[in-house]
């Protein structure tokens, strides 16, 4: 129990210890000059996560443990907190939006997201389950707040409303499961949870896959996967349009980054009939998510179908649990993250404080009002799509591949099918941008808006980019993967 | 076990010593039912408000700040038992941890959550 402060390995936990520093620093900014310009703020908070990101980036090679096992930096963590800073980075550039979130409490806000951003690293670097549920609640709670930031807008607050009970509720689903698997094995400790299952069986006792199985239902709340996937619409449309994008991609990746953490380590998902769990959970998950997108007018709306549907994609590469499977999660998640940031980005672009634009007939004509915002949201819906030479079709290739080499066809099958019937509503949008007349009383949009741009262009070359050169990025994901086998 | 079977008797022998009070209240004692008596008791005046009115919401903010001063000072006590075996890393340790919800007093102060008007 004699730890002395020179013993402690500081790397594995300088990520998490830099983002509170800043998240403290901007609310102490934010506190004693209200005046503050936003972009100021903004331009502080890219630079502490311009910090973070390089001391991620230190973790990178062998697994590193700090704080009695409960935390590591290996290259798992790395790409996952490499991943979430730069969803957090390109969050704030959205913000920026001085048209639209004229309103906003712009240093409590970074503040939130800094915090959320922190969360997000414990629950990657978490080798304790309960780390990985603080990571989790502080991830969750600093996200009940974000979605009710429109304090004017009552959807916006019934989305911090709903998620917040349904999110409470899933919590305690995952705490149960954490409970069970301590009962089963006499440790949290995920490495000495391995030990246990190694020495006797996942399956001797009954406690021990029950509660996986709770775990998964916790974790599977925040992925939005079918059966627990009712929540998502209602919060991303309520939510404040960057803060929808980064439910959608960090928070998603972050409860994909404790899954597979767990998985991978214990090993516990190849036995008792998980897999075919799993797979009917994939389908079903694809196909609600396909299916009632193509009905949605509001394009928020359809976009949180369309996350739905693409966390049903990403668990194919689960289920195949295989070196490309799980190099092919991470390839489409950092897809996904700059796709789905880039198109929420461009209703953000477009929004101002009296008109959000968020509606099918909002962009009838859009390319001859605003060619640029067009032209952008068209590269992300073909990416989302999975047309090449975007990112989304590399990602979906390797998903599906890996699912073949591991001999799930028909899963396969299905997802293409369901890659098809998205087509449908992603170039749906593209049709109304680019082949409708301009309306007489289309509504006004906001002008001038370079952080929101910015955010956009960096997301159209990473989508562009990891389509056309993926190579490099998948070598460093399967190196990933392999460290952990 | 017999600790539990115990402590299970304890309950039991209460539970029925008390019903037998209230029966025996029932069977020997005189009842007289009036309306006066059946008005709720508030210190022994006549009610003067119906219970269900409103509160002021700025209890809510004294409340949740009481909570987590609260909870810092229930950490203190397992803290103050290690004390010695964490030695000065644990002293640094509960300074950052004080210095975290000294900051959040700063905010809530600043933000005028303890200004009563």
């Amino acid at each position: 129990m004699n730890t002395a402060i020179g013993t402690i390995d500081w790397i594995p936990v300088a990520p998490f210890i830099a983002l509170s520093v800043l998240g403290f620093l901007i609310m102490i900014i934010g506190l004693f000059f209200p005046r503050i310009y936003r972009e100021t703020l903004g331009t502080i908070t890219l630079v502490g996560l311009a910090v973070t990101f390089f001391l991620i980036l230190q973790n990178w090679g062998e697994p590193r443990y700090a704080f009695a096992n409960t935390i590591v930096g290996d290259k798992f963590s790395t790409v996952f907190n490499g991943l979430f800073v730069v969803g957090a980075a390109l969050t704030i550039l959205l913000s920026l939006n001085s048209q639209e979130n004229r309103y906003l409490l712009y240093a409590d806000y970074f503040t939130v997201i800094v915090f959320a951003t922190a969360g997000m690293v414990l629950m990657s670097a978490g080798t304790h389950l309960l780390t990985i549920f603080l990571g989790l609640e502080t991830l969750s709670i600093a996200l009940y707040v974000l979605a009710g930031f429109r304090r004017e807008n009552a959807f916006s607050l019934e989305s911090a409303f709903k998620y917040f009970l349904l999110g409470a509720f899933a919590s305690g689903f995952l705490l149960y499961g954490i409970a069970l698997i301590y009962g089963a094995t006499g440790s949290a400790d995920i490495q000495e949870v391995t030990r246990w299952i190694q020495q006797n069986s996942l399956t001797g006792s009954l406690m021990l896959p029950i509660g996986f199985l709770l775990l998964f239902v916790g974790l599977g709340f925040k992925l939005a996967i079918f059966p627990f996937h009712m929540w998502a619409p209602d919060v991303y449309q309520g939510a404040p349009t960057p803060i929808s994008a980064f439910m959608a991609t960090g928070s998603k990746a972050a409860a994909f980054a404790a899954l597979l953490r767990v998985a991978l380590s214990t090993q516990s998902y190849t036995a008792i009939a998980w897999e075919q769990v799993l797979w009917v959970i994939a389908v079903a998950t694809m196909t609600i998510g396909n299916i009632i997108a193509l009905r949605q007018d509001n394009i928020k709306r359809m976009l949180a179908y369309s996350s739905i549907a693409h966390a049903g994609y990403i668990l194919i590469g689960f289920i195949a649990n295989n070196e490309l499977g799980h190099s092919g999660m991470l390839f489409y998640l950092l897809s996904y993250t700059f796709m789905n940031i880039g198109a929420f980005g461009v209703i953000s672009y477009l929004s101002t404080a009296e008109h959000e634009f968020v509606t099918l007939g909002d962009v009838r004509g859009l390319a001859y009002r605003r060619p640029f915002a067009a032209i952008a949201m068209a590269v992300f819906m073909f990416s989302l799509a999975g047309i090449p030479p975007t990112a989304g079709f590399i990602s979906k290739f390797y998903i599906f591949s890996a699912a073949v080499k591991a001999g799930y066809v028909w899963l396969v099958i299905l997802g293409v099918i369901n890659s098809m019937i998205s087509l449908y509503y992603y170039l749906g949008v593209v049709v109304q941008m680019f082949m409708s007349a301009v309306e007489e009383k289309a509504p006004a949009t906001a002008t001038q808006q370079p952080a929101v741009a910015l955010a956009l262009v960096v997301s159209m070359f990473a989508v562009l980019g990891l389509g056309i050169f993926p190579s490099r990025w998948l070598a460093v994901f399967m190196e990933m993967a392999r460290s952990f086998i | 076990m017999e600790k539990i079977i115990a402590v299970l008797f304890m309950f039991a022998v209460s539970a029925l010593l008390a019903l037998i009070f209230f029966t025996l209240n029932r069977l020997l004692g005189p009842r007289k039912e009036s309306v006066v008596k059946s008005v709720p008791f508030e210190t022994g005046r006549a009610p003067i408000t119906l219970p269900t009115h409103r509160m002021s919401i700025k209890f809510y903010m004294i409340a949740i700040l009481f909570v987590l001063f609260d909870v810092e000072m229930i950490f203190f006590y397992p803290w103050a038992v290690v004390f010695r075996k964490l030695g000065i890393l644990g002293l640094i340790e509960m300074g950052i941890f004080i210095l975290v919800l000294f900051l959040g007093l700063v905010y809530a102060w600043k933000k005028g959550a303890l200004e009563w008007e």
